[in-house]
């Protein structure tokens, strides 16, 4: 899921001052599950802004933020309360924010910082696996990135810097090469058999588009 | 061919020195530290070494040949694309560069700009690759090129990382594309120097052994949290403790890293900072 994290309090202050009533919307997939965007956030907001003097002309959270189709629909049953907020703060990730701004006149403001795609260990605690490169790579790595999960993307091995199997930006970690070893068992396999060539970054031109019908892998 | 390159593939033990470029735009200094190393064969140019933004290296290679040196000019994959890297080595080559060392560079996280997007669109080894593609008229991008660029290319190994099969790996995919000659990380254990060049030498490229001057034990302990790939053992910090003078054991530890260079490699390159007066008596 996307992983958001909060914009501090002071920040989230300063980009309404201008704003005196305000609607508030979540989002009831990634950002509730990230605690940044649901039930309990858009609650807890509320109370702050009508302590700080704002008015909060009400709520809503959506079932998918980014579902740009269907959050129109969900925001379009608020029209009365959004016709009366100066400002709408949402509390979800970038892509969701976007589907709102599509969909209204109103200034949009984004209560959070998306961080990225991740996969959650536990409660709280998030971590990047895939950076969605359009190109992958993990059916010779053993299952595991190195354009994410090595910190620099190296896709031949590792670099200078490998510290008693540990990456040189954070000692705390473990090499990215080094799981992609042990998983693979012998260094004659997978990506340790043949020069990995430079990636293909023209599929990750932005802004990304993608059309089923356009894919040659998804034809039968 | 090189000066640097006809020595080493005739035999000849090398040693290399290095300069970083200034912080500024003046290279007075940095020439005056290559007035002191007239007796090295050629000398590193470091390419914001340590992820702290500095001159352009390929400029201070270029003032190095125009006093008569000869440059190796390091080159990271960190601050440059693939189109960046190759029109700055055409470039190189045109400004009369012969010698290059292609490393994968520091991460952003240690430098002096850390706020900086990290490039890395290719590693080491893929840009050794399009070097090597180069020197054969062809781009990365299967361009023909209106003329070639002659070069010789060398690349980083670290007889000191664990897992070193790992790290050997690595070292056998550089030779595939092209590596000629290697540039080792600073080894402080002879063990290590040992067990690394027992494979290496077997690959018959030439392996240049990285030697650093430790000054003192602020210094030691500096290197140890600070820079990646350098590990100083715990026995050689207790004897720079001991050391009424820390200096001069330092220079007694580079002495006796130049006579396992002697003994199991093709040359040392050394790393002084500031104290290049003391390279002959490290050398003696
Ligand atoms: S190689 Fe890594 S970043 Fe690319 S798609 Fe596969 S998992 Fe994601
Ligand atoms: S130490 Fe390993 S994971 Fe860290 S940057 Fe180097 S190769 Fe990547």
């Amino acid at each position: 899921m996307i992983i958001s994290a909060a914009k501090e309090r002071t920040r989230r202050a300063a980009l309404l001052q201008d704003y005196r009533s305000v609607f508030l919307v979540g989002c009831g997939a990634c950002a509730t599950a990230c605690k940044v965007g649901g039930e309990e956030e858009i609650f807890a907001t509320q109370e702050w802004l009508e302590e700080l003097g704002h008015d909060v002309t009400g709520s809503a959270i959506l079932d998918e933020a980014c579902h740009i189709m269907r959050a129109a629909r969900e925001v379009r049953r608020f029209r009365d309360q959004i016709a009366e907020a100066d400002v709408l703060l949402v509390l979800a990730c970038g892509a969701g924010a976007q589907s709102i701004s599509e969909c209204s006149d109103k200034p949009v403001l984004t209560g959070v910082d998306p961080l990225f795609l991740g996969n959650v260990r536990r409660f709280g605690q998030y971590e990047e696996k895939c950076s969605l490169c359009g190109d992958c790579i993990l059916n010779e790595t053993g299952g595991i990135c190195p354009v994410t999960t090595c910190a620099k993307g190296l896709l031949n091995g590792p670099c200078g810097g490998m510290d008693d199997g540990c990456c040189e930006v954070d000692p705390e970690r473990e090499c990215a090469w080094v799981r992609i070893a042990k998983r693979l068992e012998d260094l004659q396999q997978g990506v340790f058999s043949r020069v990995v060539e430079p990636k293909d970054w023209s599929r990750k031109f932005k802004p990304g588009q993608h059309s089923i019908e356009r894919t040659p892998g998804s034809r039968k | 061919m090189s000066r640097f390159a006809d020595l080493l593939i005739s035999g000849n033990f090398v040693v290399t020195a290095e300069i970083a470029p200034p912080k500024g735009a003046d290279a007075t200094a940095a020439l005056a530290v290559a007035d002191k190393l007239h007796s090295v064969d050629a000398i590193n140019i470091t390419d914001n070494q340590g992820a702290c933004m500095r001159m352009s290296p390929l400029a201070l290679a270029r003032l190095l040949i125009d006093r008569g040196f000869e440059p190796i000019l390091q080159l990271t994959c960190r601050d440059r694309n693939r189109m960046a890297l190759q029109s700055d080595i055409l470039g190189a080559a045109a400004l009369g560069v012969e010698n290059l060392l292609l490393l994968t560079g520091d991460h952003p996280r240690f430098g002096d700009h850390t706020a900086s997007r990290p490039v890395f669109d290719l590693d080491s080894v893929q840009l050794l690759q399009a070097v090597t593609q180069l020197q054969d008229g062809i781009d990365m991008a299967g361009n023909r090129l209106a003329s070639i660029p002659r070069l010789f290319v060398g690349a980083a190994a670290s007889p000191a990382a664990d897992p070193q099969d790992l790290a050997l790996k690595k070292v056998q995919k550089k030779i595939a594309c092209g590596a000629q000659f290697f540039q080792t990380q600073a080894v402080f254990q002879r063990s290590r120097v040992e067990l690394f060049m027992e494979t290496a030498q077997t690959y018959r490229v030439p392996v240049i052994l990285g030697v650093l001057l430790i000054k003192s034990p602020r210094m030691a302990r500096f290197l140890n949290a600070q820079i990646p790939g350098v590990r100083v053992p715990d026995e050689l910090l207790e004897r720079l403790d001991n050391a009424r003078d820390p200096l001069c054991e330092g220079i007694e530890i580079a002495r006796e890293m130049v006579s396992w260079a002697r003994e199991y490699c093709q040359g040392v390159h050394l790393m002084t900072f500031g104290r290049e007066e003391l390279i002959p008596e490290i050398l003696g």
